[in-house]
C-alpha cells in the first residue's frame, strides 16, 4: 500500500510486524503475544494520527492511491446488477466519467461518477478521472434518463478537476460543466451525493449539486486544488500546506458551512485500509438519505433543492 | 497643460526611456497596437482604440450607461452578505484586500446591477467589474445575479449579464464554488418565467464564471476579441505541453466551436441587445429613421477579425 509520510511511524510498526511473522516462518516460536502487542501500538498509533488530521494531510489521504475509487464502490457491493453505459451521443464515450443502470439495495436507479483508476493503464484509460465535455455531456443524458423513468440518481463524486486542453476547451468545457450542473438541478428525482475522494472544482460540482451531499471523514471539496491556489496567492506552490487550511477544504469545515449534508466516518486509518467496510458505510449514509428525500413529490424536491443551494453561505463558521 | 504638451510628453519619455508604459493618467497605452490614446478620448469612444478597433476594459457604470436607452437606468441595490467568512489569509487577509477594493472602486464588490430599458424593452443588466479582484465571484457577486433575476422575474424584464471575470473568489473557499448552482438557479427562474436570458461575454471570461450561468444563456453574445475560456491558457500549456493554437479563447474561436451565437463590436452592442430583446419579447421593430437603440458611432479605421 502507498505510505503517506505522516503516517511513517505505523508503517515502521507494520514492516516490524511483518518481519517478526517472516521470522517465526522458519520455527515454532511463540510470537504471537509481541505481534498482538505490535498490533494494538499500530491501532493508537492511527487513533492518534486520523484522529487530528491537518488539512494538507486530509489533501493526501483523499487521493491516496489505494483508497476505493467509483468503480470499487460499484463493483464492490454498493450496486448491484451495475450496467455500463456508454457514450454521450454528439462526439466520444469518456471513460473519466462512469455511469450506467444499476440497483441500489434493489431500488433501480442511475449511477454515476469520475473514475481515477487503480494502475497506469486504467489511470490512462480514465484520464486520471479528469472529464472532458463529452464526460459530463454523458453524465446530463444519464440524469435525464432517470429523470425519466423515475430512477434514483447517485453520484460518487472523485476527481482533481476537469481536464484542462486545447480540445476540451474547443469543444466546450464550460459549457459542459455549466449544463450539466443546470441538469443536476432539474431533475426530478432524487439526486444523492457522495464526494468519496477529492471534491476538484467545476469538475466536482457538475456532479454534485443534488438533494443530499455527503463526504467521506477525509475527503476533501474544493474550489482549486491547493496547490492551485498556493500558486497563484502565494506565488509558489510549495505554500500549498497552508493553502490547503485556509480554503476551509475539509468535511468538518465544510458540514459547518452548510456546504455538506453530513459526514460519513471513514474506517480507522483511512477508507484505504479497509474498502469493503467503506463501501458498506457509503451505502448506509446513502439509503438514509434516499430515505430522507423519498416522500417528497417532484415539485418539493425541487424547490428544496433549489432553496439548498439558494441559501448557501448564511451559515459561518463557528 | 495644453493639449499639446499631452501629445508631445509621452513620445519625449518614450525617447528617453523612462517609464514607456506608464506615461501619466492622461495617456493610455492600447494592449492591441501600442499606440498611446488620449484617455479622455478614448473614454469617449466606450474604451476602444480607435487605431486598432481593441477593445480596453470598460468600467461598469460606463457600460451600464452605453446599453440603457438614453443611458437612463437605475441602479438595484444588492443585500449585503458576510464579509470574509473564512477568516482567509494568503500573504495578505482576505479581509483587507475585499476593503482596499471597496475602498478603491467605491462599491460592495465586482459586480453592478441596474435597470431600465434596452431597445424599448424593459430589461435588468449585471456587469462584473474586473477591476475589483479580477471580477471574481464570490457570495457578493452571486448575491447580485440572484438579486437580478428576481427583479428580473418581479418587474417582467429581461436579464442581461455581462461577466469580466478570472473565475471563482477562491478567498472564499467552497462558497465561492456554491455560486455556480446559486447562479444557474436565477438564471433559470428568468427563463422559467418566460423572460430571455442573454449573456454578453466580455475580456475576460473564465474559470466558474464561464462554466455557469454565463454558459446557459438564451443566447450568447460575446465583444470581439474577448478572451473566453475555462481552464487558463497557463494551465493547458503545462498540461500538455504544446503552443496553443492561434486565437485560441478568443470571442471568435468560440463562436466557430459553437458555443457563441453572435461576436460584436462594443458599438454594435446596445443596438445588437435591444433588436434580439424587441424579437424575444415580440416589440414591433424600431423606426428605421429614429430611435435611441440604432448603432452608435463605428470607431475610426477598425477592421473586425476573422
Ligand atoms: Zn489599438
Amino acid at each position: 500500500m502507498q505510505s503517506l509520510d505522516f503516517e511513517k511511524p505505523v508503517t515502521d510498526l507494520e514492516a516490524k510486524i511483518e518481519e517478526l511473522r517472516h521470522l517465526s516462518d522458519g520455527g515454532p516460536m511463540n510470537i504471537a503475544g509481541e505481534i498482538g502487542k505490535l498490533q494494538d501500538k499500530v491501532k493508537r498509533q492511527l487513533q492518534a494520527l486520523y484522529g487530528k488530521l491537518t488539512p494538507a494531510q486530509k489533501v493526501q489521504v483523499a487521493r491516496h492511491a489505494d483508497r476505493p475509487h467509483c468503480l470499487d464502490y460499484i463493483q464492490g457491493g454498493l450496486i448491484e446488477d451495475f450496467t455500463p453505459l456508454a457514450g454521450d451521443r454528439a462526439f466520444a464515450e469518456d471513460q473519466a466519467i462512469i455511469g450506467g443502470l444499476g440497483r441500489f439495495r434493489g431500488q433501480p436507479c442511475v449511477v454515476i461518477g469520475q473514475e481515477r483508476g487503480n494502475d497506469t493503464e486504467s489511470r490512462i484509460r480514465h484520464n486520471f478521472g479528469m472529464a472532458k465535455p463529452e464526460g459530463y455531456r454523458k453524465a446530463q443524458r444519464l440524469m435525464h434518463l432517470a429523470d425519466r423513468f423515475g430512477l434514483p440518481i447517485v453520484t460518487l463524486v472523485d476527481t482533481a478537476g476537469a481536464f484542462p486542453g486545447v480540445e476540451a476547451e474547443a469543444r466546450g468545457q464550460a459549457e459542459a460543466i455549466a449544463r450539466s450542473v443546470e441538469v443536476c438541478l432539474q431533475v426530478g428525482v432524487p439526486l444523492i451525493v457522495t464526494i468519496i475522494g477529492e471534491g476538484g472544482s467545476g469538475g466536482a460540482i457538475a456532479l454534485a449539486a443534488g438533494d443530499r451531499v455527503l463526504m467521506l471523514e477525509h475527503a476533501i471539496y474544493s474550489v482549486i486544488s491547493p496547490e492551485g491556489c498556493a500558486s497563484i496567492l502565494w506565488r509558489s506552490a510549495s505554500h500549498a500546506a497552508e493553502a490547503a487550511a485556509a480554503l476551509r477544504l475539509t468535511a468538518q469545515d465544510l458540514l459547518q458551512l452548510g456546504i455538506i449534508d453530513r459526514i460519513i466516518p471513514e474506517p480507522l486509518g483511512g477508507a484505504q485500509r479497509a474498502p469493503q467496510d467503506m463501501i458498506a458505510r457509503v451505502g448506509d449514509a446513502i439509503a438514509s438519505a434516499l430515505n430522507d428525500v423519498s416522500g417528497l413529490d417532484k415539485k418539493a424536491l425541487l424547490a428544496a433543492r433549489h432553496e439548498k443551494f439558494l441559501g448557501m453561505g448564511k451559515k459561518g463558521l463557528a | 497643460m495644453s493639449w499639446l504638451t499631452n501629445l508631445v510628453r509621452p513620445k519625449i519619455r518614450g525617447l528617453v526611456g523612462e517609464k514607456k508604459d506608464m506615461p501619466d493618467n492622461l495617456w493610455e497605452k492600447c494592449p492591441g497596437c501600442s499606440a498611446m490614446l488620449f484617455k479622455r478620448e478614448l473614454e469617449d469612444n466606450l474604451n476602444v482604440c480607435r487605431a486598432c478597433g481593441h477593445h480596453l476594459k470598460l468600467d461598469p457604470v460606463k457600460r451600464l450607461g452605453s446599453l440603457f436607452d438614453g443611458g437612463a437606468y437605475r441602479l438595484v441595490e444588492v443585500p449585503k452578505v458576510p464579509q470574509d467568512p473564512l477568516k482567509f489569509r494568503d500573504q495578505k487577509r482576505y479581509a483587507d484586500r475585499l476593503k482596499d477594493a471597496q475602498n478603491k472602486s467605491k462599491r460592495q464588490d465586482a459586480i453592478v446591477v441596474g435597470e431600465g430599458s434596452v431597445g424599448g424593452v424593459k430589461t435588468v443588466i449585471a456587469v462584473f467589474d474586473f477591476g475589483f479582484m479580477g471580477g471574481s465571484m464570490g457570495m457578493g457577486v452571486g448575491e447580485a445575479i440572484v438579486t437580478a433575476a428576481r427583479r428580473a422575474v418581479a418587474s417582467k424584464s429581461a436579464l442581461v449579464v455581462l461577466p469580466a471575470s478570472g473565475g471563482a473568489r477562491m478567498q472564499e473557499g467552497a462558497l465561492s464554488l456554491m455560486q455556480m448552482p446559486r447562479t444557474i438557479i436565477a438564471a433559470n427562474q428568468v427563463k422559467t418565467a418566460g423572460l430571455p436570458f442573454i449573456v454578453v461575454l466580455t475580456d475576460p471570461t473564465t474559470g466558474g464564471v464561464t462554466a455557469s450561468f454565463a454558459m446557459v444563456g438564451d443566447i450568447h453574445i460575446a465583444e470581439r476579441g474577448a478572451q473566453i475560456g475555462f481552464a487558463g491558457a497557463r494551465v493547458i500549456e503545462s498540461t500538455i505541453r504544446e503552443t496553443l493554437p492561434p486565437g485560441f479563447q478568443r470571442a471568435e474561436y468560440l463562436r466557430d466551436h459553437g458555443m457563441i451565437d453572435i461576436v460584436v463590436t462594443r458599438h454594435e452592442l446596445p443596438e445588437t441587445l435591444g433588436r434580439i430583446l424587441r424579437f424575444l419579447r415580440k416589440e414591433k421593430a424600431p423606426r428605421r429613421d429614429q430611435g435611441p437603440f440604432l448603432t452608435g458611432p463605428v470607431p475610426h479605421g477598425a477592421k473586425a477579425k476573422g
